[in-house]
């Protein structure tokens, strides 16, 4: 997003207020609040304010929930206790955001915990049962007994905690595929027949333990898996809920009403106040003001609008307040195209085949047929049917994917922790196996290369010091950099600020203005920068230039990418001049500007064809199509909520050099992963012709079993130990921000 | 070996009724905010305070 626009305006919360009895409830988000201490701060000080009756702090999801007695307190005393303890909230609409309660991670937790309780307890009896394997005492009648004991804890926790993994492995035999699940099933079910089977024949095998213990540790990978996916699709659905940000419409009898901008319909009224984006595309009825579409194509530079010209939804309004028409409603609105092209980016990118289904692939056929060879082998070479049932169970067993089940959401998991302390959220394990595929990396340049928002270039600093004070009257954004330039400092008393102008007041008893240059009166010729003029009525007038400025590390990360083998490309829909600037000083040789949104997503899909891998690097709305449309994508943490929601990874803070971060970890991820296959692929060439041969038992499966789970797991916890540490990473940062 | 008769079963039990209160605080939300209530107990409630 080029320009972020601070009002002083109170925000309309009415639309989040919900009735609850006689209570109000007001839910919040509050991304500051993360220690004990904000904790007691924030409970402590709102149930002070006189009306409000609970506040209750969630520091895990950092939601705020809020009742108090409508009258006696409104929403607006609750953000402004917030703001005075030091912290920013937003209204968050729990309905909205659709926080069903996490069903499928409570069915999971559950299986695990059957599936712990049914191990813990089959060892009870599985423990005496191998002492009898080692010839200690055990009398066939308490082997039987023991047996049938595993058996009756086993068989119910095993057929409880397998649901997850039947269900799935039958959806994917009746498309006719055999992903992972298929393997751990046939098994689970026939150890536990065998072993059945064995009790009752008063045989010497049962695989119960096995089973459930085979189970409890797959569980662990698949729970691993979908704590990732839920952390991301929370975050998603956050964006979401903070989306629905009202618009305000002028009905027929002149009031105004907030609604939820779904509900807006062609022909109404809108007030589109400072500060707020433009519901729906819709004409202007009245009042003058600047757009900021940068979110739309990438320019930086504000555009006039006046009464009778059509304005596109989601640009910025950064002056004055306009009455609009609504032309169309939110689904045919701009943005409406935009979202098809992303639809149908995502669906291209859900075909892609993830790293353990490959190894599923490969590894399902090899394993049936060992143990179907060893069934008919070991019957053929003179063994009673029985035995050699027994052996290919065995073999199934023994090899069954436990080691390849934890193999790759272990690493993944390590390798999310690891970015997300680097303020890199990573939206699914899938991210990161594309991620590390990339071989070119297309940037946007607002808001990505730069800063996203207007800095002084140059000007007077005496004439810095006298405008200061006009600037800090004003909310229009470069009056607002230019504030922040001059610091803190007093405010001009009784500033009349005119929309898409400027403002002025009386300073040291002259009447000072500031604005265009029309507005203060000065001659300007366009130079092609961004400016805006002081100056004294009558008197001299001063200029000061802005520019969007580039992030400081981001030369850095481009040079890093590139020593990495990647190859770099500046596509932007801004114009060719700042551009052809910013790709000079970054020292880019490829660049495109004044690319529209579905030409980039066009870019893309060429380079694609090409058979190149693409990660687009994106922050604006005209970015989302290429977003979705690239094999990975990253979008930064200031971008917009459905840019946001089009990347694979978001990353927080100013660094750009997040991006190589995460490039570093994914790759070793998949480093990590591939080292996993190995190990567990090493783990069955030595125990799958061991059980064929018949020399497995019981006990020895018990211990392979964890052994190499344990293998797997461990080694997954170096991934990303090698990349930049943080602290290393903390000094670099704060060195180029000087 | 008649022992394991009562033994097993209420070994078996006792591991049950874990499993029951593990079901029951995964029902009743006890695990929705894990951070603040590690970090809730260390606060002082004012409310606790004997009235003055």
């Amino acid at each position: 997003v080029a320009l972020t626009v601070e009002t002083g305006r109170a925000p309309d919360l009415s639309a989040f207020l919900k009735r609850d009895g006689g209570e109000t409830r007001l839910d919040l988000l509050v991304p500051g609040a993360r220690c004990a201490a904000c904790l007691g701060k924030i409970e402590r000080g709102l149930t002070a304010l006189p009306g409000v009756s609970t506040a209750r702090l969630n520091l895990t999801s950092h939601k705020l929930a809020v009742t108090f007695k409508p009258g006696a307190a409104d929403a607006g005393q609750v953000l402004k206790t917030l703001d005075r303890l030091g912290y920013q909230a937003q209204p968050y609409d729990p309905g909205r955001a659709k926080v069903e309660h996490d069903r499928e991670g409570r069915r999971l937790v559950l299986a695990m915990a059957v599936a712990g309780f049914g191990v813990m307890n089959t060892m009870m009896f599985s423990v005496p049962l191998w002492a009898g394997i080692f010839g200690q005492e055990l009398g066939p009648a308490s082997r039987t007994l023991m047996m049938w004991l595993s058996g009756a804890v086993a068989t119910p926790c095993a057929l409880y905690a397998g649901m997850p993994f039947f269900q799935s492995a039958w959806r994917s035999l009746r498309v006719g595929r055999a992903n992972m699940d298929v393997p751990i099933s046939l098994g689970v079910l026939l150890a536990l027949g065998i072993s059945i089977s064995e009790t009752l024949l008063h045989g010497r095998d049962a695989y119960f333990d096995a089973a459930v213990s085979l189970l409890f540790l797959l569980l662990i990978g698949r729970w691993l898996d979908h704590q990732l996916r839920a952390r991301a699709r929370s975050a998603a659905e956050d964006l979401v809920a903070l989306q629905s940000a009202p618009a305000t419409v002028i009905d027929a009898e002149g009031r105004t009403v907030s609604v939820p901008v779904g509900e807006v319909k062609p022909g109404m009224v809108v007030l589109l106040r400072p500060g707020e984006r433009v519901p729906v595309d819709a004409e202007v009825e009245s009042g003058l003001s600047e757009l900021d579409n940068s979110v739309l194509t990438g320019e930086s530079r504000p555009v006039a609008v006046r009464p009778g010209q059509v304005v596109r939804a989601g640009a910025l309004n950064i002056g004055g307040a306009l009455r609009l028409r609504a032309l169309v409603a939110a689904e045919d609105s701009a943005l409406a195209g935009i979202a098809r092209l992303v639809e149908a980016g995502a669906q291209s990118r859900s075909r892609y085949v993830r790293l353990a289904d490959k190894a599923a692939a490969l590894y399902v056929p090899v394993v049936h047929t060992l143990a179907a060879l060893t069934f008919a082998g070991g019957w053929a070479l003179g063994l009673d049917p029985r035995q050699a049932l027994i052996r290919a169970v065995a073999v199934l067993i023994i090899t069954c994917p436990c080691a390849l089940g934890l193999a790759v959401p272990a690493v993944q998991i390590t390798a999310s922790a690891r970015l997300f302390r680097r303020g890199v959220l990573v939206k699914s394990g899938a991210a990161l196996e594309r991620l590390a595929e990339v071989d070119h990396v297309v940037f946007d340049k607002t808001g990505v290369l730069t800063e996203g928002r207007p800095s002084l270039l140059d000007g007077d600093t005496a004439a810095l010091r006298l405008a200061a004070p006009l600037a800090r009257a004003s909310s229009h954004p470069l009056a607002r950099a230019l504030a922040r330039e001059a610091g803190d400092g007093p405010v001009a008393e009784d500033a009349r600020e005119t929309p898409g102008e400027g403002v002025e007041a009386v300073i040291e008893g002259r009447v000072a203005r500031l604005g265009r240059a029309g507005f203060v009166g000065a001659k300007a010729m366009p130079r092609g920068e961004t400016e805006i003029w002081f100056g004294f009525d009558g008197g001299e007038a001063w200029r000061f230039a802005f520019s969007d400025r580039l992030r400081p590390d981001a030369a850095q990360t481009l040079r890093a990418l590139e020593a990495r083998g990647l190859t770099v490309e500046i596509v932007s829909g801004d114009l060719d001049a700042p551009v052809a600037e910013a790709a000079r000083s970054l020292g880019v040789a490829a660049w495109r500007a004044g690319v529209w949104p579905a030409e980039k997503a066009e870019a893309v899909a060429g380079l694609k064809a090409q058979g190149r891998k693409v990660l687009m690097v994106g922050d604006g709305l005209n970015d989302t199509a290429a977003l979705a449309g690239a094999h990975c994508a990253m979008a930064p943490g200031a971008a917009l909520d459905a840019a946001q929601n089009a990347a694979d990874l978001v990353f927080s803070g100013e660094g750009l050099m997040a991006v190589v971060d995460a490039y570093d970890v994914a790759r070793s991820a998949r480093t990590h992963a591939l080292e996993n296959f190995g190990l567990s692929a090493l783990y069955n060439v030595i125990a799958a012709p061991a059980a064929m041969l018949g020399l497995i038992n019981p006990f020895v499966a018990a211990i392979a079993m964890s052994g190499s789970s344990l293998v797997v797991t461990l080694n997954a916890l170096r991934t990303g130990v090698r990349a930049r540490s943080e602290k290393e990473m903390g000094v670099k940062e704060r060195a180029a921000a000087r | 070996m008649n022992i394991l008769v009562f033994l097993a079963p209420f070994s078996l039990g006792l591991g049950l009724i874990g499993l029951g209160f593990f079901w029951w605080s995964l029902r009743a939300d006890q695990y929705d905010d894990p951070v603040g209530d590690a970090e809730r107990i260390l606060l002082d409630d004012p409310e606790d305070r004997p009235a003055t």
